[in-house]
């Protein structure tokens, strides 16, 4: 419509633009200014024809009043300017000509008011309208988070109770709120009842480590924010559960601390076989007495205790022990150990007093205190005591001794591993001097003494370095003095003591297992002197010994490579085996199996003589020589020290004539050993002892000298 | 509606919202008393608060007109807040029908809102989500759904930026989001400043304080860090300026000095 210069749209417009001038500085409309007065023009429109239709409509107003609102006039400056607009300008510009004015001033009043109702309806319903737009979604978000909320709570909640692990919770004040299943099961079961309304500082237990409790407290005074102990509970059942136990500090979101989180696992099992196999560990299984691990360990402790505190050890080792093994077999002798620990535990009763095995025969016991002194010998005393009742095993009194090495002294001064070896050395000082006695530790004994431990670690070496050689003593025929066979007798060339005889180490190459590559070592020199002697027979004017005699320890018996070995050591050498004679223990034999004597049948039947060694000092049934594959018999050499002197024991004297007498029914040919006078030589020759061996003939010695002794002894 | 993880855990209405205090400084009903305490207060020190407020929309729709015009029809509105009227989907669909919009806020409470004014509008959508984690947004079904990224869109950062604090690292966010648009996407930024105001800064202060005490501090930028938000944007004419400076309708003089108050502007990704 385009409007004629100050026609009635024009004026409209001027009314219009009039209007928006004055309401939009109150709007919050986004709208621009000419734009907001586009949208006031029909507003304008209503109102002029408001003012000039045939019959008044004062709703008009009301309807142009709600329109402002709708136009985001919300401001109710707006109505106020808009009615001052309409009372001041709408008759002015939009009202007719002449006589009316009057009444079109009236008509302007009447729709101000009702622009002001229509306005205030207006507002009054979109005020409402938001406000029940903004509650909805107000309540919606929170429904929204409510929802999501009960979402991870059900969720916190299945993972609270379904956990493995047991969780609590309790307030500052040590009042327990929560727990789940798992920590109901830890403590037996029951309800959550039973444990609710608690209190955590009732949760004491005697095992409790004494820094515990002050991590709670500074747990719950807010100054930690966590701690991890181990910790052991009661049961209601009396029983005690033991746990990892991590509590932690939970606190609200101001930083306040609120609540303490506790979170534990059931280590009880664990800590049982932890301290079972701790137990195991630390107990030798035969006897139940602490071993060598826990016996260092308390050696340890009491070495390392404070000024004035000393400690006493008593090492004792059985004497002849490993004949009565040998002779009895393994399970008598367990029982004897057995016995004897039993014995020794019953003599050490104090407080800080332990007895302790630490291998084979061997026992320590060790005191601590102020005044070990004389505590130790006391000791050692009641010791040997206890040793003097002979010990029932199947039917028989044995009568076992032992010897025991002291040491006593302030602790802090050596440490564990010197004084067990000063233990052993004493202990074999004791042993030396003939047994069933004590020895007190002294410096310089130690500093002179071999420790069967340096040997035992130096004999591998040993062996490889080539240590060893080999001595023989010739055995000579009683009825023409001939020399017949000689005996191996292995030595050790020690870097620092010298020349060693085999009572010095064969026992621990036995313990250690290098009885079986020394021993087979033994036999292939032996073997290959034996073919160097009977080369040199065969080269004529020789008159030396052509036979050889080895000697096999029990080990060696047993090991099933021997037949083989023997066999291989002979072919090798090109000497046949009835130049070898093996020298077995009586105490190996006696009470050995078909199993046992099997290897030793098939040597013999070979043609390797097999000779008994040391006859007469093992509990022999005679009667069971019949069923052994010996050859020879080799009287023990306690039999022949009688006869050195004039006149012979005639107790003795009978002994060996029944012994030859039966040996020679037998089939089984008689060798003497440690023959030293010529006379004894003579009385065995006319006893009708087959062969003799000793000093009085030729003291062990290099192969070569054998041939000297034959020479001396054919001249 | 999937709840964030950042969400509050609760919906506390006794503390004053933003966007509930923006409704009634542009007079609307969309808020509650504790709102319009604190928005009565700010306006203590700032009386022109709702003129801000209203140059802040009135720029909106210029810049919404010129983006569609331009022929972006997509749009992604970060901090809709509450959209009383003159909102983006109105604007926008009244220069092109199909033009799609985005809402996001995390205010739980606009959200709702939205959700019930958009309920039965397929291409209008709203997400809640946080300006400050860009990566849930752009990967969000809602987002993916209503948003082609490979075609350009208009980014709206109306009236938000000055409510994330340096900590938060506001600049790596619009970073994230440009990095995500396609060539031809614009910005449209507006952010609070001391400059220009027609009030010594001691007196506007007091304005940021109220926010402050809401804990939903105001963050007062110069122009020259207003500028570093649109890095890797080509600037459009007239660049960065006063609120009603940038390509008004009417003449500047026609607008309340308030209008002046804060910076806008928009970009173009090359």
């Amino acid at each position: 419509m385009i409007a004629e210069p100050d026609g009635p749209e024009d004026r409209l417009r001027r009314f219009a633009t009039i209007w928006s001038r004055a309401v939009f500085p109150v709007t919050a409309t986004s709208l621009t200014r000419p734009e907001f007065e586009q949208r006031l023009v029909p507003l304008a429109r209503r109102l002029s024809e408001a003012l000039r239709a045939r019959t008044f409509e004062p709703e008009e107003g009301r309807a142009v009043g709600a329109a402002l609102v709708a136009e985001h006039c919300t401001d109710p400056e707006a109505l106020s300017r808009s009615l001052d607009c309409v009372d001041a300008y709408l008759v002015l510009y939009c009202g007719g000509e002449g006589g009316y004015a009057e009444d079109q001033r009236v008509r302007a009043a009447r729709l101000q008011h009702a622009m002001a109702a229509g306005y205030a309806a207006a507002l009054r319903d979109r005020t409402l309208t938001e406000q029940e737009a903004i509650s909805a979604a107000a309540l919606a978000a929170q429904g929204a988070v409510a929802q999501a909320l009960h979402a991870t709570e059900a969720r916190f909640r299945a993972v609270f109770e379904g956990a493995a692990i047991g969780i609590g919770i309790a307030d500052l004040d040590g009042n327990i709120l929560q727990v789940n299943g798992a920590l109901l099961r830890m403590f037996g079961g029951g309800s959550e009842q039973s444990l609710r309304g608690h209190k955590v500082q009732n949760w004491t237990h005697t095992e409790d480590a004494p820094h515990v409790w002050r991590l709670y407290q500074e747990l719950v005074d807010g100054k930690r924010e966590h701690y991890h102990v181990e910790k052991a509970f009661n049961r209601p059942d009396g029983t005690v559960l033991w746990t990892n136990l991590t509590v932690s500090l939970l606190r609200d979101a101001d930083g306040e601390p609120q609540y303490q989180l506790a979170l534990m696992e059931d280590t009880t099992e664990r800590r049982l076989l932890n301290l079972r196999l701790r137990y195991e560990a630390t107990h030798d299984a035969l006897t139940g007495l602490p071993n060598r691990t826990l016996f260092f360990e308390r050696l340890e402790k009491a070495l390392a205790a404070g000024d004035g505190q000393r400690f006493g050890l008593c090492y004792l080792d059985l004497d002849g022990f490993k004949a009565i093994n040998d002779s009895l077999g393994h399970a008598a002798g367990d029982r004897l150990l057995v016995e004897i620990a039993d014995r020794l535990q019953a003599c050490v009763t104090a407080p800080g007093e332990m007895v302790a095995r630490l291998g084979g025969d061997e026992f320590v016991a060790l005191i601590t205190g102020p005044d070990t002194q004389k505590a130790v010998d006391e000791l050692a005393e009641r010791v040997l005591g206890a040793l003097a009742t002979p010990v029932r095993i199947e039917g028989r009194e044995l009568l076992v001794r032992g010897s025991i090495g002291i040491v006593e002294g302030p602790a802090g001064e050596r440490g564990a591993a010197e004084v067990l070896r000063s233990a052993d050395i004493t202990m074999y000082r004791a042993k030396a001097a003939g047994g069933n006695r004590y020895e007190i530790a002294d410096a310089e004994a130690d500093a002179r003494a071999i420790t069967r431990h340096s040997l035992t670690m130096a004999l591998p070496m040993a062996l490889d370095r080539g240590e060893f050689f080999i001595e023989y003593q010739p055995l000579v025929h009683l009825g023409d003095g001939s020399v017949r066979g000689a005996e191996a007798l292995v030595r050790w060339l020690h870097p620092q003591h010298g020349v060693l005889g085999p009572d010095r180490f064969i026992p621990l190459a036995e313990d250690t297992g290098l009885i079986v590559p020394l021993g087979r070592w033994v036999l292939e020199q032996s073997v290959r002197q034996a073919r160097e002697w009977r080369e040199k027979e065969r080269a004529g004017d020789y008159t030396g010994p052509l036979r050889v005699n080895v000697n096999l320890s029990p080990c060696q018996l047993t090991h099933p490579r021997l037949v083989q070995d023997t066999v291989d050591i002979l072919e090798r050498a090109g000497v046949e085996p009835g130049a070898l004679c093996l020298e077995v223990t009586e105490s190996a034999l006696i009470g050995a199996d078909d199993e046992v004597l099997k290897p030793l049948r098939r040597l013999a039947e070979m043609g390797v003589d097999i000779a008994l060694d040391d006859f007469g000092t093992g509990y022999s049934n005679l009667a069971n020589l019949r069923r052994l594959p010996v050859s020879i018999l080799k009287l023990d050499r306690s039999f022949t020290r009688g006869m050195q002197h004039f006149p012979a024991d005639p107790v003795d004297q009978k002994i060996v004539e029944g012994i030859v007498s039966l040996a020679h029914s037998l089939d089984l040919a008689v060798t003497v050993e440690g023959v030293e006078t010529g006379h004894q030589a003579e009385q065995l020759r006319v006893m009708g002892c087959d062969t003799a061996q000793g000093w009085y003939y030729a003291r062990p010695g290099p192969p070569d000298r054998l041939h000297e002794l034959a020479l001396v002894d054919a001249s | 509606m999937e709840r964030p993880a950042w969400a509050p855990r609760s919906i506390d209405i006794s503390v004053p919202s933003v966007a509930r205090m923006y409704d009634y400084y542009l007079g609307g009903s969309h808020n509650f008393e504790v709102d319009r305490q604190a928005a009565r207060r700010a306006m203590g020190s700032i009386p022109g608060l709702p003129k801000i407020m209203q140059a802040n929309r009135a720029f909106m729709r210029r810049a919404v007109r010129y983006a569609v015009g331009q022929g972006v029809t997509q749009f992604l509105d970060i901090g809709s807040g509450i959209p009383t009227f003159g909102s983006v989907h109105e604007v926008a669909r009244a220069a092109g029908p199909d033009a799609r919009v985005m809402y996001v806020d995390h205010d739980p409470v606009a959200v709702a809102h939205s959700q019930a004014v958009l309920a039965d509008d397929e291409l209008a959508d709203v997400l809640a989500a946080d300006l400050r984690r860009p990566e849930e947004i752009l990967t969000s079904h809602q987002v993916t759904r209503l948003i082609d990224l490979n075609r350009p869109v208009a980014l709206l950062l109306v009236a938000i930026l000055h409510f994330v604090e340096d900590a938060d690292d506001p600049y790596g966010a619009v970073a994230r989001l440009r990095d995500a648009l396609a060539p031809g996407s614009l910005l449209v930024l507006t952010h609070a400043s001391y400059e220009h105001i027609p009030l010594p800064p001691e007196r506007a202060g007091g304005a940021v304080g109220v926010y402050e005490d809401i804990r939903n501090p105001l963050i007062m930028r110069s122009r020259e860090d207003i500028a570093r938000f649109f890095e890797g944007y080509d600037m459009v004419e007239p660049g960065l300026v006063p609120l009603v400076e940038w390509r008004p309708d009417t003449a500047p003089e026609d607008e309340d000095p308030y209008g002046s108050s804060g910076y806008a502007g928009v970009g173009r990704t090359a």
